[in-house]
């Protein structure tokens, strides 16, 4: 599975050192992957390691044998602080120093307390590395005494603070995983409030949950031929020096040729639209 | 009743003329399950026959016992389809003087239909026969034990045996009909406990694969065959029974809906799949050589559009009426594929034979479009490799190999390429599917082969394709 899970066409690759592996296991799974990430080509698919957090006596030779076999991105679990974010760091810049690879490695910092929940923004912007910080719904709910429901109703503050810290830092969010691998009815009701709420994307567990993630994130063809027509109308009026435009007989500002812009780029990263075709 | 051709397995024997050196036959409907070749044998090296010639539609795991006639010498030639499990594991390692010889079911039927197969004696096993032999692979009766659906592979020993004897588990009143043999090339009806383990002749429905490969694999080959140029109203269709070619169904389902495509046929081993689809009105007519589940058995007895034909109706390369010469898109499975689009069914890449040519040298010459499904690894065996170890099917017969690394295209056919590109299906050079596989697991050490030919891998022209030598 390890060896070609990037054939099925997800956008990153997490392998997990952390909650997967038992205490006995914990070395040879970081043998595993240090060497798996040097040996297996995952074509353009970005590789992530969610390492045991610092504080336990995996954390650090995690880093060590991540950074060092060129992981991209480093999932911290269990964050609460802005401290420990900058913790890791300063530990993933001590490898990076000796292999001389400074600046490499980037961190995504995983939620999973209220503790980190009313800590988010500062979480965010905690280091530079920071490239996206996402939920962890099973920890984060037990934490607030409660449990899951397929609505996720108990998840509501927590989602919509990660995407609200996440967008003032300018940095990505991710939606935690669905564990239901039976019921694809629910999952997609799922991704398509995390997708309203703003996510920019979700975790996901199996290959057969790519498809419904990628086609709720997907623009459709109106969409992107209404993003088309703002964006081709705003390169008009600025070749004529105009400042407002309007399409179709309704003006529009800049919120619209955001969105507009957004909605490309989505399109382009799916695949539906070709750059050369822009 | 008069005239009843009831009775015991030795006297048929007895009648039949049986003598040492003689060729016996079999048929495999009964799958796992089958209970007659063993029951026939054991009571042949009983009665003292030696030197039999063994020709089986095809063999499997559950006729290990057969290592021991063969020792004995009771059974000195076999001549089947496939080889599975501990007799295929003993005579891969060179267990019998003369070499197995393999055909596929077309081939088969044509060898027998020419000659060139000749069978003394054919012990046909049935699930429901009548006292004068009239002979089906379901039964219209309460008793019914062992059902099987189609007795296709079974039709040509029955017509062109000089003797015919039917075993089954269900007599049932006269008149058995309609029947798949009829009574008029029957000389012997005997009646046993089992033909067969019902629970390892036919799975329920076969349910969908989860297995996320089998998911891709089956979309991609969808995605062939949807932008083909062969996916047009009427079309006609043969798939395997693996997760792919299952799963690969249910897109093609969907897209016919949307399209308001309908096929003319679907051919071959029917599985509870198609049935759903040809319920639906999605496929005008089942062309059934062997059932694969209970829903496919139950639907060929009562459904006339649900026709069973025989392994020369199916898939003889001699008998232009055979209904693969009018087939348009044939999804197949492999072992092995190589550069040149040859494949591989039969042998393992450790030399020991596990599979069965089945139709696939007759499917994949006579359809329009024949699509190889297989992964490119299986743990850590590559099957895109630079020459298969056993050469089954010719790879100029061999037009599309999707793995879940890329699709490729077999270069003789530009036009299928053209479409699938303009499609937006990203295709590979087969060369680099294969250098893809060297480059994750390395080169595997050649095979220790030794210098005894085991097998004897025909065409199904009837001309020798291949030869299997033993493994040490």
């Amino acid at each position: 599975m390890m060896a070609d899970a990037h054939i099925y066409g997800p956008d990153s690759i997490m392998l997990d050192l952390e909650d997967s592996v038992t205490m006995a296991e914990k070395d040879a799974a970081r043998l595993l992957v240090h060497n798996a990430l040097k040996t297996i080509d995952f074509g353009n698919t970005e590789m992530v390691v969610r390492i045991n957090p610092l504080n336990t006596p995996y954390g650090k030779k995690d880093v060590e044998a991540v950074v060092k076999a060129g992981v991209q991105v480093i999932r911290m679990p269990k964050t609460e602080t802005a401290e420990e974010v900058k913790e890791l760091e300063a530990e993933i810049l001590k490898v990076e120093e000796e292999i001389g690879a400074v600046g490499r490695t980037r961190i995504m910092a995983a939620i999973e307390s209220a503790l980190g929940i009313v800590n988010a923004y500062a979480i965010a912007t905690a280091s530079p590395r920071m490239m996206g910080i996402a939920l962890g719904a099973e920890d984060y709910s037990a934490n607030l005494k409660t449990n899951r429901t397929p609505g996720g109703a108990e998840l509501l503050l927590a989602r919509e603070q990660i995407v609200v810290a996440a967008r003032a830092a300018g940095i990505c969010c991710f939606d935690t995983v669905y564990s239901n691998l039976d019921d694809m009815e629910t999952f997609r009701k799922e991704v398509e409030l995390i997708k309203t709420l703003g996510f920019d994307g979700k975790s996901i567990i199996n290959p057969r949950q790519i498809e419904v993630v990628n086609s709720v994130f997907t623009p459709t063809e109106k969409e992107i031929n209404k993003a088309r027509a703002v964006v081709a109308a705003i390169k008009e009026a600025q070749a004529k020096g105009s400042g407002v435009i309007a399409v179709n007989g309704k003006m529009v500002d800049r919120p619209v040729v955001l969105r507009a812009e957004r909605t490309i780029a989505l399109a382009v990263a799916a695949g539906v639209i070709s750059e050369e075709e822009l | 009743m008069r005239n009843s051709k009831v009775v015991t397995l030795e006297e048929a024997i007895k009648r039949s003329g049986l003598r040492d050196g003689m060729t016996i036959s079999f048929h495999h409907h009964f799958r796992g399950g089958d209970k007659v070749v063993n029951l026939v044998v054991d009571k042949l090296a009983q009665m003292g026959f030696k030197d039999l010639k063994l020709a089986a539609s095809s063999l499997s795991d559950v006729h290990a016992p057969l290592v021991e006639h063969i020792k004995n010498g009771v059974i000195t030639g076999i001549s089947t389809s496939g080889l599975r499990g501990t007799l295929a594991d003993a005579i891969s390692h060179g267990l019998m003087k003369e070499p197995v010889v393999f055909r596929s079911h077309g081939g088969r039927g044509s060898a027998i239909a020419n000659g060139e197969l000749k069978i003394d004696v054919a012990f046909l096993g049935a699930s429901s026969a009548d006292e004068l032999g009239n002979a089906c692979g379901f039964s219209r009766s309460e008793n019914a034990k062992s059902i099987c659906g189609s007795l296709g592979y079974a039709l040509p020993d029955a017509r062109y045996a000089k003797h015919v004897v039917v075993l089954t588990d269900d007599l049932v009143e006269y008149p058995n009909m309609p029947q798949s043999i009829s009574a008029a090339d029957v000389e012997s009806v005997v009646v046993v406990d089992s033909v067969g383990d019902s629970s390892k002749i036919a799975a329920g429905a076969i349910r969908d694969s989860k297995n996320p490969r089998d998911i891709l694999l089956a979309k991609q080959a969808a995605k062939v065959i949807i932008n083909s140029g062969y996916f047009e109203d009427g079309f006609s269709i043969q798939t395997g029974t693996g997760g792919a070619s299952l799963a690969a169904v249910k897109y093609i389902r969907e897209e016919m809906i949307n399209r308001g495509i309908k096929a003319s046929f679907a051919l071959g081993g029917i599985t509870a799949h198609m049935v759903k689809l040809h319920e639906e009105g999605l496929i005008g007519k089942l062309i059934d050589v062997q059932s694969f589940d209970k829903v496919a058995a139950e639907s060929i007895k009562n459904d006339p559009y649900h026709q069973e034909v025989s392994a020369v109706e199916y898939a003889s390369g001699q008998h232009l009426g055979s209904a693969t010469h009018a087939l348009d898109i044939v999804i197949l499975s492999a072992l092995e594929v190589d550069t040149q689009f040859n494949v591989n069914v039969l042998v393992g890449s450790d030399g020991i034979i596990r599979g069965a040519i089945g139709g696939h040298q007759d499917t994949a010459a006579d359809s329009a479009l024949s699509i190889i499904v297989c992964p490119l690894l299986r743990g850590r065996i590559p099957c895109v490799v630079p020459k298969v170890t056993t050469l089954i099917t010719p790879g100029k017969s061999v037009d599309v190999v999707v793995t879940e690394y890329g699709i490729a295209v077999n270069p003789a056919r530009p036009e299928i390429a053209e479409r699938l590109a303009a499609a937006g299906l990203k295709l590979v050079p087969i060369e680099d599917l294969a250098a893809k596989a060297t480059s994750i697991i390395g080169t595997p050490d050649p095979l220790p082969f030794g210098d005894q030919v085991v097998g004897v891998v025909m065409n199904r022209d009837g001309s020798v394709l291949d030869k299997i030598y033993n493994i040490q």
